[in-house]
């Protein structure tokens, strides 16, 4: 296969690149120029050509929970968003605390996806956090790094452990960073609203002491720390603070936690309830400006998708989660880089070049020749309200439904090939 | 008169106008009550459903009797709450009651928003008698309507919640509707039984009651948990007692005509001593007497079937 993106705005972070030209891809690569002449030629006038976008923090609920989201149906949300790499984590049933699981979901995904998805695995066996799983066995059937995501490490000397032992695989370490005493049945964040509400709130601390820990275990340890889904502006302070000293710490946020406030939740919608929840505007904005001096690293979905059985009942009973995929594009082109926080370029290399860095990802994040051809088509011009039907993901638990958007994926091509061309009247 | 509103979830939608409205129409039903025939026949015809997932004799029957007195045909639903997770969804169930033609639902939750979520799915009046630790707007009201029948006025009363605010929904109700009626409101309890940003609603906070209940008009005591102290939100029942039982010394600290209220049940010797349940300024049993006829009112005030108005009330 060879392919042609004629006369389009390429910009690529990885080479510091703003410009208009032709992309070539043949055999899957990124190329100079086609040895031969284009299958495919795709017209890139008033487009922009991304390298791919990772995601770096998501749920594809395979194997174990097939009723909210399968590899089959996720790969192609992700497609739709842009999107041509997710890392799922590793809180299925079972969990993939062992290499015939990473196997599955390796075949699986070559079999019936579509975008490429790399496996996190397990911190401890079970995610139970009491003993480490089979880390290098593990890495040795595929996993880009190790997180007991929806719980955290509680043990420090666990989380001390996983940070020593995973430097010998440079495998980073994800902590879903939660001190469950302190958000001990919270649903929402404790605010003024909560206490409106009468809803359990979890203090922005709970998440907070964990970040601190786990930063300072990264410092006793010199282990790879990377901190999930961040939402606080202590959070993103403590993680400013850890750069300064040379820590090994890395961090992502999600755009949930740059666009919503826990103001949202007043309607005791339980597609507003995630962990960690939403917060204050101060904390959004503070996410913001952690987004626009580095702190914050990443820019992922925590795509979580849970059935409306699950969702549509009482607050308290309902899971944590929100589905991402589809809407993570367009939030940070309308939240972030309209808004000016981020340039185009700045946005882009958080959801490329910088975790393709962090997670190992070779070959992928860049538009440099020889580099694996996973590219992201946006349409600037393209304005669409996010609606129910227009869902690809099995889940439609999305608090941004109604929500109108302007710039989205057009074309998404993974590996050299067109996954997702957006239909268009 | 009519509040113009299908459902009644909680205190914090009501304003002032709306308040007034409901103290305005109690008396009428309350006189009834000392009439032989202690009915009228506003709800002929109409199907009241309580639609109870945590015990509570006490609401479901002044409930009840209210809807009984307005000649309404009235269904009690008791709900185990172990059979909300395994069985039937709420609003499932709601829609059942709905299928049955229910004109109203009054429905007790031990879970905040389980109101909120049957009005936005139910046509017919959704009634919150009591939700988590959310609100409890009758109660609200009774107690509204216990201090203006007693005081004459709210409007610069200065009202003091003691005991658990955390946890306690009849205090958000009382702090929404006096506030907006122009009463002072303070609440008094340790720090732990103190939801964050309280102060945040206009209010006062004390963790002296000695030093609070001297302003005091109105004293509202509230039930405490024993179960709380399990959670290490204080360190036992005997220092609770000390720190915060409105006993006949404290009592005399306040303002001789002070009101004292409870929404009840009353664990006597723990929040409240026996003496000053029974002395000349308590008046918790006129509360209960008043809530029919606010219950009543309520009934009569809402519209059910009308076009739904919760997405534009929040």
């Amino acid at each position: 296969m060879r392919l042609q993106i004629k006369n389009i705005r390429i910009v690529d972070p990885s080479q510091k690149k703003d410009s208009v030209g032709d992309i070539f891809a043949e055999n899957g690569r990124i190329v100079s120029k086609l040895s031969s002449s284009a299958d495919k030629v795709i017209d890139g006038k008033n487009k922009i050509a991304v390298p791919g976008l990772i995601d770096v923090h998501s749920h594809l609920r395979e194997p174990g929970q097939e009723g909210k989201e399968t590899i089959k149906t996720g790969t192609r949300a992700a497609a739709k968003g842009g999107i041509t790499s997710v890392l799922c984590m590793p809180n299925t049933k079972p969990a993939i605390d062992n290499a015939p699981t990473v196997e599955f979901i390796l075949l699986k995904a070559q079999k019936e996806g579509i975008v490429n998805v790399f496996p996190v695995g397990c911190v401890t066996k079970s995610s139970a956090g009491e003993e480490l799983s089979e880390i290098g066995v593990l890495k040795k059937a595929g996993i880009v790094a190790v997180s007991d995501d929806g719980s955290p490490v509680s043990n420090s000397q666990i989380m001390r452990r996983a940070l020593e032992y995973t430097k010998m695989f440079k495998l980073p370490v994800i902590s879903h960073s939660e001190d469950k005493e302190l958000s001990k049945s919270g649903v929402m964040n404790e605010s003024k609203n909560s206490m409106i509400l009468g809803l359990r709130g979890i203090p922005k601390q709970a998440e907070e002491v964990m970040v601190a820990r786990d930063i300072m275990l990264a410092e006793l340890t010199g282990g790879y720390l990377h901190i999930a889904h961040v939402s606080t502006a202590g959070s993103v302070e403590l993680v400013r603070q850890a750069k300064k000293k040379g820590i090994k710490v890395t961090a992502e946020t999600c755009p949930h936690y740059f666009t919503l406030t826990d103001d949202v939740v007043r309607v005791y919608d339980a597609n507003t309830k995630m962990n960690p929840p939403l917060r204050e505007i101060k904390d959004v904005e503070a996410v913001k400006v952690g987004l626009a001096d580095g702190t914050i690293d990443c820019i992922a979905t925590d795509h979580a998708p849970h059935t409306a059985e699950e969702k549509n009942k009482e607050f308290d009973l309902a899971p944590f989660g929100i589905i991402g995929f589809e809407t993570l594009l367009s939030l940070v082109l309308n939240e972030l880089v309209d808004k000016k926080v981020l340039s185009l370029s700045g946005a882009i290399e958080k959801m490329t070049h910088n975790p393709a860095l962090i997670f190992n990802l070779e070959g992928r994040g860049t538009l440099k020749e020889g580099a694996i051809a996973d590219i992201t088509i946006i349409d600037p011009k393209y304005s669409y309200e996010f609606t129910k039907e227009s869902i690809l993901s099995k889940s439609k638990n999305s608090p941004f439904i109604g929500r109108k958007f302007q710039g989205g994926a057009a074309i998404t091509i993974v590996n050299g090939k067109i996954v997702y061309t957006a239909i268009r009247d | 008169m009519s509040l113009n509103r299908k459902d009644l979830l909680g205190l914090e939608h009501l304003d002032k106008k709306d308040l007034q409205t409901v103290l305005d129409s109690v008396k009428p039903f309350k006189s009834l009550f000392t009439r032989s025939v202690k009915k009228a026949p506003t709800l002929i015809g109409k199907t009241v459903v309580t639609l109870f997932y945590e015990p509570s004799t006490r609401t479901r029957t002044s409930f009840e009797i209210a809807a009984k007195r307005l000649s309404a045909d009235v269904v009690n639903i008791a709900v185990n709450a172990s059979s909300v997770v395994k069985g039937e969804s709420l609003i499932d169930t709601g829609k059942t009651l709905e299928a049955m033609k229910a004109d109203y639902i009054i429905i007790r939750h031990s879970l905040a928003g389980a109101p909120d979520i049957l009005a936005r799915n139910l046509n017919a009046s959704i009634i919150n008698a009591g939700d988590g630790f959310h609100e409890h707007p009758t109660q609200g009201l009774l107690d509204l309507y216990t201090m203006y029948e007693k005081k004459k006025k709210i409007e610069g009363l200065k009202v003091l919640l003691v005991g658990d605010i955390l946890h306690s929904r009849v205090a958000k109700s009382n702090i929404w509707a006096l506030t907006k009626m122009g009463a002072q409101v303070a609440v008094a309890g340790p720090p732990t039984l103190m939801p964050s940003k309280i102060e945040e609603l206009g209010v006062k906070v004390y963790y002296n009651l000695d030093e609070a209940i001297k302003e005091a008009d109105v004293v509202n005591i509230l039930r405490i948990q024993l179960e709380r102290q399990q959670e290490n939100l204080f360190p036992s029942v005997h220092e609770y007692v000390e720190l915060y039982q409105l006993t006949k010394d404290r009592l005399a600290k306040a303002k001789p005509n002070v009101l004292i209220m409870h929404p009840g049940p009353m664990n006597r010797g723990i929040e409240i001593s026996s003496e000053v349940a029974d002395s000349p300024n308590a008046v918790i049993n006129e509360q209960v007497t008043n809530g029919i006829a606010v219950r009543m009112a309520v009934l009569y005030l809402l519209k059910p079937n009308k076009a739904r108005k919760y997405a534009s009330s929040n």
